[in-house]
């Protein structure tokens, strides 16, 4: 029997494991402020994941993927505020259904365009969002933006809660493992889907949207769908941030916010599956380093997105896979 | 209709015609980098801003913040496009050494470096300038106002009205009849060609980008001594230039004007008759003609 | 009966008449070769029949359905497959997913997003098999950008090929490709062909190749049909023999005789 292409599988889960224990492990060893950072990062991966989706995998360059992170956050906030639902399942259940319907509308209006066009496409309609967001402040609050009681919240269907004296630091380590397992998830089911016929479509309208075409795919409907699952991972990543924050804003809707998911995945790299992950997480702590070490943390991150374009345009994923076959072939 | 009513209406006019003249400024320097060399510069609004703050802190160092005579007046209006010329440098400085050597590499790639560009300029300005608000005021105080009706109108703002035109025609003139504007126009429709022409496209390109720098440092210049220059301008101001391209069509000229004065006669009447969804409505416009006409109303196929 | 047929197809760019008129028939298991001067309209009517450019008028009728105003995709499910004269494949997907991702679109298998694409065996082994047709077995793992020029003509025959489709239509497939390789590549495409009972109209230069493997020869000029026949038929008509002459140099009849 031929060998099959493609990842061995039992490797892959030993190190998908090992990776996974290192993450559960970590808050015992890193303490309280470090593990609500790795918290933001973990939903900032997902958010990452879901973009590269369009970027890496389908070759359209959405500058509007705020759109969808602020619609699973706000749809959080609106359940909490309107309905007094406080189940945070419950509120993954509607942010995802909210996203799906935004990203399905916007999505399907992108798609008819690629290249330059799609990104404008998309940033414009993001903008949309973002000044009804800023402008029906009797609604979202405006600038002030919407809380999140997190000590309303609860987990499991209503089996944890955080009520009472030492709620913050209850909430950070079970929030952290209710992330890390819902990131989990995403990782495996965003490695399926690149790893399906579907996925393998969706490279191939990447590289060749003609010749696609001409093998039978339907390439702007897989365009389409591409979208709405690269939206349905943002949402979810803005759904899990809004709790941790707290509070929402029109900040998070701004096109300079898509501009950052962008970042993200550029500086982890996008023409690999982990990428995204380890430059969101790196975007993370890059970013809070730089807003408490210097008020012109603008200024730092931009210097480190020239430089990266510059030198390093596969990314920190893309960069030490280089070096280690290097290494490997000496 | 009363004559106060009136008033209002025409003052309402001029000052969708100011907002259009700065617009155009913006918006013209962006549709033009993009024309000759297919580049959309995410920094292009923060340039803009940049332009606004030189200005306003070279009128302010030298003639200090108070109204004086008109011999004062001349000085500082002869000032004030400094800023524009700043701008200039910058684009020549920035075209070669971070531009250039990514033009063989994806276009995402450009546009990720003008967004590192956006971010580093954002801070450089609040770096230079302080987190204040910097205005050259003193200009719109000393030339005073005029009369409408009931009501008075700054004579500052009839001036960037004036600007405006004078530049729309001025950049018409540049690019239909001079021999760079010939130069121009070859290299954007075909880059190869021009290049095997014999034509510099280096030098073009540079050329291309600092005259597009000019453009959105002369808005800022403009518009600084009726608006005050703060943070976040620029950031603003891009996406709406965005939509004026994107409505006139990428790398038209032409185009930037119309779009220009639809954006701002919309604008202003969203402001009085639908304020919550003034912003939606305008980029629900720009959606709607990407999806339509993707070369815009004036574009080229 | 025909399996394919075109009725008054038309479609000009400007003044050019780059398809005038055309009334074609192709035979069911025929390999048919299109031959002509450059410009004569060859790439242009297999664009308009595979759907690549709109029909500005006539019709095109594929086993006994009106396929004129089908999209791209809609003529591969029903059996139009092709390749390409400057090679149009995935780059940066392996050999191997190259042609695996056109088995799964041709089993309807694209949409599942659900499942891992290298661990269903039986695309597994029919991809291997289609790979070891084509002499490329031994570069599956690579990326189809690192393949040589031959190999990559290959592959974009192979990707046409494992559509399995009714109807094939090859154009230049030995284009660009070093005079050694052309026979080799020519006679896999010949032996798969016809081993499968494929239809195949091919785009050709090489009137060598063409008078080898062709039941049929038909001659366009100027957007138009010119003479079609059997190789002996074309080898003696002289009409066709000023055409070709004119634009393919004075060798392209002699070395066969």
């Amino acid at each position: 029997m031929p060998a099959t292409t493609g990842p061995s599988l039992p490797r892959l889960l030993v190190v998908a494991a090992l990776a996974a224990a290192v993450l559960a492990l970590l808050p015992m060893g890193i303490g309280l402020y470090q593990t609500e950072l790795l918290i933001y990062g973990l939903t900032f991966a997902i958010a990452a994941l879901g973009f590269n989706l369009l970027l890496g995998y389908t070759g359209l360059l959405s500058f509007g993927h705020s759109a969808y992170f602020g619609m699973g956050a706000y749809t959080v906030a609106f359940i909490m505020r309107d309905l007094h639902i406080y189940s945070m399942e419950l509120c993954i259940l509607g942010g995802l259904v909210a996203s799906f319907l935004l990203s399905a509308l916007f999505g399907y209006v992108c798609v008819r365009h690629t290249r330059i066009f799609f990104s404008i496409l998309a940033l414009a309609l993001s903008q949309v969002l973002w000044s009804l967001a800023f402008k029906f402040f009797w609604v979202t609050g405006g600038t002030d933006g919407i809380r999140v009681p997190r000590n309303q919240l609860t987990l499991l269907a209503g089996f944890l809660d955080f009520k009472g004296a030492g709620a913050y630091q209850k909430f950070v380590y079970t929030y952290y493992y209710y992330v890390l397992v819902l990131f989990l998830i995403a990782v495996a089911v965003m490695w399926v889907i690149v790893h399906s016929p579907f996925g393998k479509a969706l490279q191939a309208i990447r590289d060749n949207e003609t010749r696609a075409g001409f093998i039978g795919v339907p390439v702007r409907r897989y365009r389409w769908m591409a979208f709405v699952i690269s939206g349905m991972f943002t949402g979810l990543a803005g759904i899990l941030w809004a709790p941790l924050n707290g509070l929402t804003t029109p900040d998070i809707l701004y096109w300079p916010f898509s501009g950052e998911i962008v970042f993200m995945t550029v500086l982890g790299g996008f023409r690999t599956f982990t990428g995204p992950i380890v430059g969101a997480i790196a975007f993370n702590y890059l970013k809070v380093y730089a807003v408490a070490s210097s008020q012109y943390w603008q200024l730092v991150l931009g210097l480190v997105l020239v430089v990266m374009v510059m030198v390093l345009p596969t990314g920190i994923v893309g960069t030490i896979a280089h070096l280690l076959g290097k290494l490997r072939r000496r | 209709m009363n004559g106060e009513k009136m008033d209002t209406s025409i003052i309402q006019v001029l000052n969708s015609i100011f907002y259009a003249a700065v617009l155009f400024l913006i918006a013209a320097g962006l549709s033009l980098i993009y024309g000759v060399m297919r580049i959309v510069n995410l920094a292009h609004g923060t340039l803009y801003a940049l332009g606004a703050y030189v200005s306003a802190w070279a009128v302010g160092s030298v003639f200090g913040a108070t109204a004086g005579g008109n011999w004062v007046l001349a000085g500082q209006l002869l000032l004030l496009p400094i800023g524009a010329f700043a701008i200039a440098a910058v684009g020549a400085v920035i075209e070669p050494t971070l531009l250039r050597p990514l033009y063989r590499r994806p276009e995402e790639y450009v546009l990720l470096i003008t967004f590192g560009l956006l971010m580093i300029l954002e801070d450089v300005m609040k770096l230079l300038f302080g987190g204040t608000p910097l205005s050259a005021g003193s200009i719109l105080d000393s030339m005073g106002s005029m009369r409408i009706g009931e009501l008075l109108y700054p004579t500052y703002n009839l001036l960037v009205i004036g600007v405006g035109i004078a530049s729309a025609i001025g950049l018409w003139a540049f690019v239909y009849r001079t021999r760079f504007g010939v130069i121009l126009r070859a290299t954007s429709q075909d880059r190869r060609m021009a290049s095997a022409l014999g034509l510099n496209v280096g030098r073009v390109y540079v050329q291309a980008f600092a005259i597009g720098c000019f453009m959105a440092g002369l808005g800022g210049a403009v518009v600084v001594p009726a608006q005050a220059a703060v943070l976040g301008m620029g950031v603003d101001a891009l996406i709406l230039a965005f939509v004026v391209i994107v409505i006139g069509g990428l790398g038209s000229l032409e185009g930037a004007l119309v779009g220009a004065l639809i954006v701002s006669f919309v604008r202003t009447a969203g402001i009085q008759f639908f304020p919550e969804i003034e912003l939606a409505v305008l980029y629900l416009i720009a959606a709607a003609v990407l999806l339509i006409r993707p070369t815009g109303l004036f574009g080229r196929v | 009966m025909a399996i394919l047929q075109t009725i008054d197809l038309k479609r000009y760019f400007g003044e050019t008449r780059a398809v005038d008129n055309v009334n074609l028939s192709i035979e069911q298991g025929e390999f048919v070769s299109l031959v002509g001067p450059n410009g004569a309209g060859k790439t242009s009517l297999i664009n308009v029949i595979s759907a690549l450019l709109p029909a500005e008028s006539g019709r095109i009728i594929f086993r006994g359905e009106d396929i004129t105003r089908t999209s791209t995709t809609e003529r591969v499910r029903a059996g139009i497959a092709r390749s390409f004269q400057l090679v149009n494949v995935f780059d940066n997907l392996t050999t191997f997913d190259n042609v695996a991702l056109a088995i799964f679109s041709r089993q309807g298998k694209t949409a599942n997003l659900g499942s891992l694409a290298h661990l269903d065996e039986d695309v597994n082994r029919e991809a291997d098999g289609i790979l070891d047709q084509f002499g490329l077995g031994a570069k599956r793992d690579g990326n189809a950008r690192d393949l040589a020029q031959g190999e990559r003509k290959l592959l974009d025959v192979a990707l046409a090929y494992a559509l399995k489709p009714k109807l094939l239509f090859l154009d230049e497939p030995t284009s660009g490709v070093s005079t050694r390789d052309k026979g080799q590549i020519m006679d896999t495409i010949a032996s798969v062909v016809r081993g499968e009972g494929i239809t195949a109209v091919i785009v050709e230069h090489d009137m060598d190749v063409v008078f080898t493997y062709s039941d049929r020869i038909v001659v366009m000029a100027q957007g138009a049909i010119l003479a079609q026949g059997t190789p002996d038929e074309i080898r003696r008509n002289e009409q066709v023999a000023m055409v070709l002459l004119g634009s393919s140099g004075p060798d392209a009849f002699t070395r066969k005789d």
